[in-house]
């Protein structure tokens, strides 16, 4: 291993789905422990795939996958010990409805980790008292609301000890007022030093967490640099206009 | 009414609900289990062993019970294979009810989303534990009433099994208005006997229709937000 604080480096990966045109078109990309890579793009650009494809959840058509200088495939015997590894979040949360918070929380340490039941216990209720809902524990998941549910499958995605999270499009179904509690709890473990690959749509919140940007459409990082930069003065012509969407009420007031 | 013949022969009628009883038992919990290792094989698409779980299926639901009886009780021995009567009902209805569970636990799998298994598996369960401790248990809940239809449908079919010379509730009505001509009484304590057996069960099914739907899932909570 060349580069000890490299944690996850992809080589040209390509992906397709159905045997289509490709979804990733030669997707080269690295990034160390500790850092929060931010990827934006339109609609259908690539970025969940992308996301997906890091966690074996996707087979790929080619290119190869490197966690901690190892290549990872998801047809490997020890895939699932290595999803341990790559905590991920999904866009509709996706507790399981049959089993409470503290139980949706435990049940990957105690079936797959086999950690005792005590101190598994002590850790979620921790947990669930940093994200502000350790008064949920023996409520169930349809109990909940949009935004409590997504801090519960945060903490559940937590108490892994993953090494990386990935993060996919974590507010997209919420209403804009629950937006602001997932985020503050991804701003904080940023602050932690967690590290982390996020696909979302909120801008303000992509320049606040981030430490790079990847600029993504139609399967190719079309550009790449410090959040600052990036939202400030994006180099492509196609970043600056996927940028003013997101303004168009000042576009609207220029003309 | 011949309360006196009533008296006399209703420990016959006792004698074969016990019998029925077991045989119940025994070929419904086969079947559950068979069900339940078909609708796996199927969901998780085990190349050979799905196809040959989809032949047997609609071999099993396209045939009538009382032809597969027939074929087991009376076609196998010519291929010298002798099964006794007790064999053939439990073969003949756990061969049955197997498939009719399967697709009950099939419409249960089928309805929970594949996200709930791709979590499973971004927690780093195995395929197989992502099946036992998060779809299985969503799935039978949402199966339970279809399964419970089937027990009582099993438990029904039970009454053809007099064709193959078990001495079941059906197999001493006909042995009695046989014998002594006495068909009212006969098959009075005949239907007594099957309610007797099937209203306590639908109860329970109905019981535990009802605990599935509502416990465990939280639903009776106030659901706030989205």
């Amino acid at each position: 291993m060349k580069n000890e604080k490299e944690i996850l480096k992809v080589e040209h990966l390509v992906k397709s789905y159905d045997k289509g045109d490709p979804i990733l078109k030669d997707f080269s990309f690295m990034m160390n422990k500790g850092e929060v890579v931010v990827i934006v793009g339109p609609s259908g650009c690539g970025k969940s795939t992308f996301l997906r494809c890091m966690n074996m959840l996707e087979p790929i058509d080619s290119g190869k996958i490197i966690f901690k200088g190892r290549p990872i495939n998801r047809e490997g015997k020890n895939a699932h010990e290595i999803r341990q590894k790559i905590g991920m979040v999904f866009q509709s949360y996706d507790l399981f409805p049959h089993k409470s918070i503290l139980g949706n929380i435990l049940l990957a340490p105690l079936k797959v980790q086999k950690r005792d039941k005590k101190e598994a216990e002590q850790e979620a209720e921790q947990l669930l008292d940093r994200v502000g809902l350790l008064d949920k524990k023996d409520a169930y998941p349809r109990q909940l609301s949009g935004g409590q549910k997504q801090r519960v499958a945060i903490v559940r995605a937590l108490i892994m000890h993953p090494e990386i999270l990935l993060l996919d499009e974590i507010t997209a179904a919420l209403d804009p007022e629950m937006v602001r509690e997932v985020l503050q709890v991804v701003l904080e473990l940023a602050k932690d030093g967690m590290t982390m690959l996020i696909v979302t749509h909120e801008m303000e919140f992509a320049r606040a967490v981030a430490d790079r940007v990847l600029f993504l459409d139609q399967g190719e990082i079309i550009e790449e640099g410090h959040p600052a930069d990036f939202f400030a003065k994006p180099e492509t012509e196609r970043a600056k206009q996927f940028l003013n969407t997101f303004h168009y009420e000042a576009i609207d007031a220029q003309a | 009414m011949d309360m006196e013949f009533i008296r006399n022969y209703y420990p016959l009628y006792v004698e074969a609900a016990k019998m029925t009883i077991v045989i119940a038992l025994i070929g419904i919990i086969l079947s559950l289990l068979i069900g339940l290792l078909c609708s796996m094989i199927k969901k998780l698409e085990i190349p050979v062993l799905k196809t040959i779980v989809n032949i047997y299926i609609e071999l099993s639901r396209n045939t009538p019970l009382l032809i597969q009886l027939f074929f087991l009780y009376f076609g196998l021995p010519k291929l010298g294979i002798v099964l006794s009567s007790e064999t053939c009902a439990i073969v003949g209805l756990t061969f049955l009810g197997g498939s009719y569970m399967a697709e009950a636990f099939r419409t249960g799998i089928d309805s929970v989303s594949d996200i709930q298994l791709e979590s499973g598996l971004s927690l780093g369960f195995t395929r197989w534990q992502t099946f036992l401790h998060i779809v299985m248990p969503q799935a039978i809940a949402t199966s339970i009433p279809v399964l419970c239809a089937n027990v009582i449908f099993l438990i029904k079919e039970t009454s053809v099994f007099s064709a193959v010379a078990l001495a079941d509730l059906m197999f001493v009505a006909k042995d009695l208005i046989g014998i002594y001509y006495k068909t009212d009484e006969a098959l009075l304590m005949l239907v007594l006997s099957y309610l007797v057996l099937l209203l306590p069960v639908s109860l329970i099914c109905t019981w535990i229709e009802r605990r599935a739907r509502y416990a465990g899932f939280g639903n009776t909570g106030t659901v706030s937000g989205n």
